[in-house]
């Protein structure tokens, strides 16, 4: 039985090949296509291995890094020259990778600026109560992947051949999480994995955590780039509990 | 009127009004005043108010000016409020950074860009007026065109769009970081990542 998990945090495959390109430093207009195609269908791997809903679009780019990477073994061919100025299969990705990146920085300068509600506040009509905060997300899902992926690979190679049948609820371990956090207040992300004895374990743990960001029930920082993951209880315990119990959550994953 | 009176004036109006007032209207309200003094007065005000430590300040938002707190009591301020985030995930902000930039932009360039499906997150900032319709473009189909609002420029603390900050030119992103070229291993050195099984 699979747990589909939708997120609202909803990045694409020019996110992941901007967080691939950046983690292996390379250059955006020199990148090595077979190494950064090999890890892009890895993490496609991973993410369907934790029934993250990988969109179309994901598998669009997979297709064209697939046929970059074929036409780069190939002599260049004259009759080419008109597809791309440079004759370089490459050339159309990295512009569309350059103009992404454009803006991803113009959002992260947008984000920089005084912002209302969060950094400065006007007179309202309505009485402070009725106001909302603006916050932002601050970790991309791929920095979480990549994350998960630190976890797992710590984890003894054997115990994927346990022969304990264990079943894990990711509702149980969202309670759970929240017992946790409430408990201790902040934790580092790898924290959470700890006493997991087992990848299903800990791929439970993550999903669970998951939902609890889409629930608004935690909130997940990084306090410098690159910094450890951070995640702390965003909501009083009995409303993050009224919100779990409003939200439809896929069935158990049984262990086998 | 005496300059200070003047002054006095201008201070509650900004005081009372609930969004951006603009010169204009600040015009229409003080029959007889020169904008030129208006202005005068509101650049001195936001100088008194800069220099004395106040725990407020004027600043120009959406073509208008409008008393906000002060940046370094944010902390406290949202104590008062009840700490209920309504958060902007970052493929919102990209989004609206896209529409800010390439407006009016229809739906289809906007996901040429992003590369994804961008329903969700348009009707999101539709539904938080921080874009709107603008128009319909004159190509087969007739697709609406976006652009931003005076809520977006209120929510960034932009006077106007020619505030944004300024967006880097391609030709500028492609040179190398650090002086001495770009760090470029040859692939084979890149440490594969370990696949599932």
């Amino acid at each position: 039985m699979t747990t589909r998990v939708e997120l609202d945090i909803f990045e694409g495959p020019l996110d992941l090949l901007l967080h691939l390109i950046k983690k292996s430093e390379v250059s955006i207009t020199d990148i090595p296509i077979a190494a950064i195609t090999e890890q892009y269908l890895a993490t496609l791997e991973l993410m369907e291995t934790l029934s993250l809903d990988v969109a179309g679009e994901f598998l669009v780019m997979a297709a064209t890094l697939i046929h970059i990477k074929s036409r780069m073994l190939l002599p260049p061919d004259e009759s080419d020259v008109e597809e791309d100025e440079e004759g370089d299969p490459r050339g159309e990705l990295v512009r569309r990778l350059l103009e992404y990146q454009r803006f991803k920085e113009a959002a992260g300068e947008l984000e920089r600026r005084d912002i209302l509600k969060r950094d400065v506040f006007v007179r309202s009509p309505e009485a402070p109560e009725e106001t909302e905060t603006v916050g932002f997300e601050s970790v991309s899902l791929f920095d979480l992947i990549s994350a998960l992926r630190a976890v797992l690979d710590r984890l003894p190679k054997d115990s994927a051949h346990q022969i304990v049948l264990e079943t894990f609820s990711v509702r149980e371990k969202m309670s759970q999480l929240l017992e946790d956090l409430h408990r201790r207040g902040k934790i580092v992300f790898q924290d959470l994995f700890q006493g997991a004895a087992s990848r299903l374990e800990v791929v439970v743990t993550f999903l669970a955590m998951l939902e609890l960001v889409k629930i608004r029930a935690v909130k997940i920082w990084q306090e410098e780039p690159a910094g450890p993951i951070v995640i702390a209880a965003s909501a009083p315990l009995e409303e993050a509990h009224q919100k779990m119990a409003g939200e439809p959550i896929e069935e158990d994953i049984d262990g086998t | 009127m005496e300059r200070d009176q003047l002054k006095s004036i201008l201070e509650s109006l900004l005081f009372a009004s609930e969004g951006p007032v603009t010169i204009h209207r600040l015009d229409e309200v003080l029959e007889g005043v020169e904008r030129s003094e208006i202005s005068s007065v509101i650049q001195e005000l936001q100088a008194e108010y800069d220099a004395s430590g106040r725990g407020f300040r004027l600043a120009e938002v959406a073509g208008g000016y409008q008393m906000q707190t002060a940046r370094e009591n944010a902390d406290w301020v949202k104590k008062l409020y009840r700490d209920r985030p309504q958060r902007m995930s970052r493929a919102t902000l990209e989004t609206l950074a896209i529409v800010a930039y390439k407006q009016p932009i229809t739906r289809a360039e906007i996901e040429a860009i992003r590369g994804v499906d961008v329903d969700g997150v348009v009707a999101t900032l539709l539904d938080r007026r921080l874009i709107r319709i603008v128009a319909r473009k004159d190509v087969p189909g007739r697709p609406f065109l976006y652009g931003t609002t005076p809520e977006f420029l209120q929510l960034f603390n932009l006077k106007d769009l020619s505030h944004l900050p300024t967006l880097k030119e391609m030709e500028e992103m492609t040179l190398p970081e650090q002086e001495g070229g770009a760090p470029s291993a040859p692939p084979e050195e890149t440490p594969p990542e370990s696949s599932e099984q």
